[in-house]
């Protein structure tokens, strides 16, 4: 009995990891298939041809070309946007404050297809071609959000003597923040970065609303579903997502990095518990 | 650099303007719009125009209200699911894991790496007919012999809480991995017993992580419709499922776009409620 139930939690941990990675199993296990027919559904006998000709399919490898210079477009201009926003809104008193912060978590706690349907009105009734521009546009809108609150929370933590000893040593406002402020945020915005450009290569609900005759990843995998999708689907499906966990765990390997030589410097200035007290002779 | 000196008090809003500006234009704009729209009568053809038809909104709600009620039952199923399949499972991890923490939190997050339209087509081969699943569940005879998990409500439920999953985990395990071990320890040294520390201590900390990952989940959940499109068939439509086809296929603007403000309105108001109970601070962080 005490052994059930000291392994219960951990066979459970278990039990849900499976649930967690069979669709991901799936997917690169059937980029491997060969299927006979149209329908990749069930597995017929392994082969590497899907990779090797993983832009067999007509449209394919033009639309992983637009979904990536969207994505890298889009998380340009949404992090220098989200950046300067979270530094206005950390360091700076502003009346309006409320209303700011208001306005950059209503489009999270808004559903995707809202916000598609609300730009796609905008469009039409503005007249706007949709299309590669009106993607853009969409994608930096529900990017910044999520780039802001990713800044947000390590620019509370930032420690401001960093940047009074750049001052007293005579750097201006300028020059600080170039040489100490951003470096030291660097961290932060290259994981915004890197989540802005994962939300928007796997954006499809707003892109869908939006995109015209522009066609993105996901949304040739839409238009593929609707008759067969192609086992080169599950190829470039499986690249991203074997890019991204290589990206993921080179990040965590230098955090570990940083943090253990972090911990093994001395402290720059060692300071003395108590000052050592001369007793009067 | 010199102007900036002089008009310190303008920092700020230079910050500011330009993604203001771009949220504003194209978050603020287009709602303002989808109102305008869902005010207007006519057709594609015909043309639309705008004379205050508050009737687009008692019509979608006639019309499409089984639609409105499937999608926040879904969304709340999928929602109590995520959490109950999350929680064992980031508390292990959070208490139990160790040196494999990050690992384990990568292997949480890894399904938000496979496109979610493929992820989603995963299922489609998992549930399948002939698949493993239901060969299964009809051996045990949970399903009868030509019983199918797809096209049910069972596959569009299920594929839901898989893509949500983990929005819910992660608030979760951030709100459980701050709890000092030592509040625990003096829980226990008051004669709690496990079960007790546990109720009274861990989940009241984990709280906040339950009203993000709750809020995470559900707003998305409630406005999909892919899962619903794939997994299921008309009989499962959601909300989402209605507004898309009415924009994108039937041209049919104004009602669409009252449908999809009377989701937005209803997904807010329940925020409203959640934030009272919870205190704002809390939510917009």
């Amino acid at each position: 009995m005490r052994w059930v139930k000291r392994h219960l939690l951990p066979a459970y941990a278990l039990l849900a990891f499976c649930y967690l990675l069979l669709p991901i199993a799936v997917v690169i296990l059937f980029s491997f298939n060969a299927p006979s027919g149209r329908y990749n559904y069930v597995w017929e006998g392994f082969t590497l041809d899907n990779w090797i000709n993983w832009d067999a399919p007509p449209g394919i490898q033009s639309a992983v070309v637009k979904s990536l210079e969207i994505g890298v477009l889009s998380t340009i201009v949404a992090t220098v946007l989200g950046t300067l926003l979270a530094l206005a809104i950390v360091r700076h008193q502003f009346r309006g404050r409320g209303a700011t912060n208001m306005l950059i978590f209503l489009p999270m706690s808004t559903p995707e297809i809202v916000l598609g349907a609300s730009l796609l009105t905008l469009f039409l009734n503005r007249q706007i071609v949709t299309g590669f521009g009106t993607i853009f546009i969409a994608h930096v809108m529900f990017i910044v959000s999520y780039v802001v609150v990713t800044v947000k929370a390590r620019l509370i933590d930032f420690d401001r003597h960093l940047e009074e000893a750049a001052m007293d040593l005579g750097a201006n406002e300028w020059v600080t923040f170039r040489k100490v402020t951003l470096p030291l945020l660097a961290p932060a915005i290259l994981s915004a970065a890197l989540l802005g450009f994962a939300l928007s290569i796997d954006d499809f609900v707003i892109t869908y609303f939006v995109s015209g005759p522009t066609q993105t990843f996901p949304l040739f995998v839409w238009g593929a579903a609707r008759v067969a999708v192609p086992p080169q689907v599950n190829v470039v499906a499986s690249a991203i997502f074997l890019i991204a966990v290589l990206i993921m765990v080179a990040n965590v390997l230098w955090g570990l990095r940083a943090r253990r030589a972090r911990e093994s410097m001395p402290a720059a200035v060692p300071l003395p518990e108590t000052l050592p007290r001369t007793e009067p002779a | 650099m010199n102007f900036l000196h002089r008009h310190k008090g303008l920092t700020p809003y230079l910050l500011l303007v330009p993604g203001i500006a771009w949220l504003a234009l194209f978050f603020l704009a287009p709602l303002g719009f989808l109102g305008y729209q869902s005010l207007q009568t006519g057709t594609f053809d015909t043309g639309y125009t705008f004379d205050w038809a508050f009737s687009n909104y008692w019509d979608a709600i006639r019309d499409y209200h089984e639609q409105f009620v499937r999608s926040f039952v879904y969304a709340g199923i999928a929602t109590i699911l995520a959490l109950l399949v999350s929680y064992p499972l980031v508390y292990w991890i959070a208490f139990r894991a160790g040196r494999w923490k990050n690992v384990c939190l990568i292997l949480i997050v890894a399904p938000l790496f496979v496109t979610y339209l493929v992820r989603t087509l995963a299922w489609l081969n998992i549930l399948a007919d002939e698949g493993p699943v239901v060969g299964f569940l009809r051996d045990i005879h949970v399903l009868g012999p030509d019983g199918r998990l797809l096209a049910t409500s069972v596959a569009v439920v299920a594929g839901i809480t898989y893509n949500f999953l983990p929005f819910m985990a992660l608030p979760l395990y951030v709100s459980l991995e701050q709890i000092d071990a030592r509040v625990l320890e003096a829980a226990e040294d008051l004669y709690a017993s496990k079960r007790q520390a546990f109720l009274r201590v861990t989940l009241p900390l984990s709280a906040p992580g339950i009203v993000a990952g709750t809020l995470l989940t559900f707003i998305p959940a409630a406005g999909d419709f892919i899962n619903a499109q794939l997994l299921g068939t008309p009989k499962q439509y959601m909300v989402g499922n209605v507004i898309q086809s009415k924009f994108l296929d039937v041209l049919d603007y104004p009602s669409a776009a009252a449908l999809s403000f009377i989701l937005m309105a209803l997904i807010l108001v329940g925020l409203i409620v959640y934030a009272r109970a919870v205190g704002t601070e809390r939510l917009t962080g």
